[in-house]
């Protein structure tokens, strides 16, 4: 745990990318394997179930310091991190332990899943009592299953790579799968991992998927002028969809899918885990609700209702339909074509999906035209389509790996959000680096009229603000506080901000009767009154817009 | 008898002695805890300060009437014993304990318990009514001990100095930066300062506080600053006098650096929690040691510490108060790096290279 903890340290005390890789490479040279591999395990972004309750953590950790609850939400209020309130609150150590990553999670926080309070209780009081304040945290931080660190996976896969002197695609290849918590990490599976290339690598790989190839973001400044890329003849271009990104792999005679985020979900999509395929293909695509006689991608809220719900119903499987669109082939007959450039990857996955045929695998259709302008034109077609904008992918582009540049590259070209002018009106402190900061907002618009008129809020929002304008709002919520509701603050309606948001949709949960997605700040409105806000009204029409 | 001491609009006000203490607006007379500048501000007819802390004073406040007060040597004035006691904070800084009438009060100003080789210890005051600070009035705050810091800090500077980096370490440039200095293992590289902490350097270095020898930025060759390590007050964070050092590492010292969210707020590589105030445990081994029974709660975590108390069978309230306004102490918690660079510092619009003696203060622009 203390070679763990000094790693955490040192990830977290330093920004430059050179460091953190350093820190790595230190640990990774120097810890034992089956402390290593629970350290790829977390730092990879495994996530493992809570071992205990928050509750209870909570409950002994104040008992623990002789505290009372309110000094403790006080001290969190200020924190803004639970397990880091934790680390701080409790006397310090009488005892000193160094007892290995391994033997923490396998024999000490384990077994706490589902104990007795009092049997939790013992040995919190114990563990506590044997490390100091940073191991503390990540202690809490394991056992509440909240583990992050500001390092990205591509750079625990350069790190690996570098130990293990192979290349860093064929470990970000044998890392697919690590964090989906059905494997044990072992000893044993961090020196496969770390391995030399063996000629039996791809009949070890099972149902993974493949690295997921990430799009950049074209720059929206100058809007919609992606003239810049050169020739549109050497792009391929596709609409966008707003659904589940996933792979669909089959191999061993199973149906594998698997989502961006290296969750296995095929139990979640009982009609791709049953679309018949041949052995040893690999699909790339979008995971969307689709109705049969429908032109288009029904809403994400639709999607929503889908992943939400635990068991699936005949009903609902019938209700709402889901479908791969599928816009890239990356096995075909057990064979990688990931090396393939795109326009042949796409001409090997039009047969395919034809072959295929099935109503379950749509065939993402390229969006043709002969300049960018007419691209751009189509583009502004997109919410009526159902979707987010264009993809678009260099012809000679192979198939990377995460958000990288060096074999191709993909492009997003997302419409503008919508935007409305709305007024902030309650305020809580952020958490981690904007912890005792006013960050997290919510907004509102008016709704009736004369006397009626009134404020109804419809939106949280934080992010999209630089520090020094965090500054400048935080103070002014302190200043037009209200009341104080706990951690929250309702201010006196003086502050107008541009919300921006990529959908909107009826919603008899929310007090405004809508529900927008991805909400986020655009930019401070200085220059308006709150009175020159925007409506509920406003926001409503949107709903027509092919929106919902 | 009503209370010894009360809040006015100019600062806190001793009743019967009709005199002030720390006060934030001008009066007559004025006793001082300590040197920052939310304590002490000019205009004053008089001043009345420890003797230790009367360099410091001067050489920030200019020509003053002042007169020092050796610690536990008494005076009185309208009928209250007034004594000064050493408070730990920073060279100079006193409790204020004031007598009338077999009551005794006793105003802490800022303080800390731990023990600090450039000033002298914090002593408890036994009293009837202690006023004390709340700066760090929250029990996630535990400092470690000094050693353990600056050992920190000497292989932070050593590691830097091996791999041909210099090192910038923010602290405040009265009481902090001294703290830091007496602290460092010179046999690592040279030590500069910045201009607003050298003459505060002299203050101390006149009342035979050790702090090893100093050079200004212009007093170095370059191949040496690759080793030297640099003190500079925080407003220098992103100024254009960070540039001369070319590939640095930066920390900053201040019990605020406990917690992560402070720390990648600031935006440094380090962030060392050495504070020059109580911490949890020293606010609560403080108050108790002074065995009162009232005790009366000022600037930082007021509500919390009063209720603490109170329910720890004490009668507490608290005081409203402007210290901890300052920039220059750790009174209040800092802003982001990022707010400071685009906000117009004080420190920044008056900072010219100090002539001797008189530098321009940081933080005391409003005053």
């Amino acid at each position: 745990m203390r070679e763990f903890a000094r790693l955490y340290a040192d990830l977290d005390e330093t920004t430059s990318t050179t460091r953190k890789l350093d820190a790595l490479q230190a640990y990774f040279a120097s810890a034992a394997p089956e402390n290593a591999a629970w350290a790829v395990y977390f730092l990879a972004g495994g996530k493992p179930r809570q071992a205990v309750p928050t509750k209870l953590l909570r409950q002994f950790a104040i008992e623990y310091a002789g505290l009372d609850e309110w000094l403790f939400d006080e001290s969190y209020h200020a924190v803004g991190d639970f397990a880091e309130t934790i680390a701080h609150i409790l006397p310090p150590p009488t005892e000193r332990s160094d007892t290995g990553l391994a033997v923490w999670m396998e024999e000490r926080i384990g077994p706490l899943r589902g104990a007795d309070p009092g049997r939790i209780r013992e040995a919190l009081f114990a563990y506590w009592n044997e490390l100091d304040w940073r191991e503390r945290f990540l202690l809490v931080k394991l056992i509440g299953g909240g583990f992050r660190v500001g390092v990205s996976k591509l750079l625990v896969t350069r790190a690996l790579a570098a130990i293990a002197a192979v290349d860093s695609k064929l470990i970000a290849q044998r890392l697919m799968g690590w964090t989906d918590g059905r494997v044990k990490p072992t000893a044993g599976g961090f020196l496969q991992l770390i391995a030399e290339q063996s000629p039996e690598e791809h009949k070890l790989r099972g149902g993974q998927p493949y690295p997921f190839f990430l799009s950049h973001q074209l720059s929206a400044d100058p809007v919609g002028d992606p003239a810049a890329l050169g020739e549109v003849d050497d792009w391929l271009v596709e609409w966008k969809y707003d659904g589940i990104r996933a792979q669909l792999v089959r191999r061993d005679g199973q149906n594998f899918v698997w989502s961006r985020g290296e969750d296995l979900i095929t139990e979640r999509f009982p009609e791709l885990a049953s679309v018949s395929i041949p052995d040893g293909t690999v699909l790339d695509g979008e995971v969307l609700i689709w109705q049969p006689d429908s032109v288009m991608p029904a809403p994400f809220a639709d999607l929503q209702k889908r992943i939400g719900r635990k068991t699936l119903s005949a009903k609902l499987l019938a209700e709402l339909p889901a479908v791969l669109c599928c816009y890239d082939l990356l096995e075909l007959d057990g064979v990688d074509l990931r090396h393939l450039p795109q326009h042949e990857r796409r001409a090997l996955l039009e047969v395919e999906v034809a072959k295929f045929d099935s109503p379950r695998l749509r065939l993402s259709p390229l969006v043709v035209a002969d300049s960018w302008e007419a691209l751009a034109q189509l583009r502004e077609g997109s919410r009526a389509r159902g979707v987010e904008g264009m993809m678009l992918k260099a012809r000679s582009a192979q198939y990377g790996v995460g958000r990288t540049k060096d074999v191709g590259i993909w492009w997003k070209w997302k419409i503008d959000p919508y935007a409305v002018d709305a007024v902030l009106l309650y305020a809580q402190p952020g958490s981690g680096r904007r912890a005792s900061l006013y960050t997290d907002y919510t907004f509102a618009v008016w709704d009736g009229e004369g006397q009626e008129r009134r404020l109804v809020p419809f939106a949280k929002a934080y992010s999209g603000l630089t520090d020094a304008e965090i500054a400048q709002v935080d103070n002014a919520i302190r200043r037009t506080t209200i009341e104080k509701f706990g951690p929250v603050r309702s201010v006196k309606p003086t502050m107008v901000f541009e919300i921006g948001f990529e959908g909107i949709a009826l919603s008899p949960r929310h007090k405004a009767g809508i529900a927008v997605r991805f909400p986020r700040i655009l930019r401070r409105r200085q220059d308006k009154p709150v009175e020159e806000a925007d409506t509920l009204d406003m926001l409503k029409d949107l709903l027509g817009a092919g929106a919902t | 008898m009503g209370d010894m001491v009360v809040v006015r609009k100019e600062g806190l006000y001793c009743v019967p002695g009709d005199f002030y203490i720390d006060p934030w607006r001008p009066v007559d007379r004025a006793v001082i805890t300590h040197a920052h500048g939310d304590h002490a501000r000019v205009g004053h007819g008089h001043y009345l300060a420890a003797a230790p802390g009367v360099g410091v004073l001067r050489s920030r406040l200019g020509d003053i009437s002042v007169d020092g007060l050796a610690y536990g040597e008494t005076v009185v004035h309208n009928g209250v014993t007034i004594s000064l006691h050493p408070a730990g904070h920073v060279l100079g800084s006193a409790q204020v304990r004031m007598e009338c009438g077999g009551e005794v009060w006793v105003a802490s100003g800022d303080y800390k318990v731990e023990p600090d080789r450039t000033c002298a210890p914090f002593e408890p005051v036994r009293c009837d009514t202690f006023i004390t600070e709340s700066t760090f009035g929250l029990p996630i705050y535990r400092w470690s001990p000094e050693q353990q810091l600056m050992n920190e800090i000497n292989a932070w500077w050593r590691k830097n100095a091996d791999e041909g980096r210099c090192s910038v370490v923010f602290a405040y440039s009265f009481g902090k930066a001294q703290r830091i200095l007496s602290g460092l293992d010179t046999g690592i590289g040279q030590i500069v300062c910045h201009g607003s902490v050298e003459p505060l350097n002299r203050a101390y270095r006149a009342e035979g506080v050790y702090i090893p020898p100093t050079v200004l930025v212009s007093d170095i060759d370059k191949a040496a600053l690759r080793r030297a390590i640099v003190v500079a007050p925080p407003s220098a964070s992103g100024s254009p006098w960070m540039k001369r050092f070319g590939d640095y590492s930066d920390a900053f010292a201040s019990g605020w650096m406990l917690l992560r969210g402070a720390r990648r707020r600031r935006g440094v590589d380090r962030g060392f929690v050495l504070s020059d105030h109580a911490d949890w445990p020293g606010l609560m081994s403080a108050i108790k040691a002074t065995q009162a029974e009232r005790v009366i709660v000022t600037h930082g975590s007021i509500p919390i510490l009063v209720r603490w108390l109170c329910q720890n069978g004490l009668d507490a309230s608290g005081f409203d108060t402007e210290y901890g306004d300052g920039e220059e102490d750790e009174s209040a918690p800092p802003a982001g790096a990022a707010a400071e660079r685009e906000a117009p510092l004080a420190e920044k619009e008056q900072a010219p290279v100090p002539e001797k003696g008189q530098a321009p203060v940081p933080g005391d622009a409003d005053a």
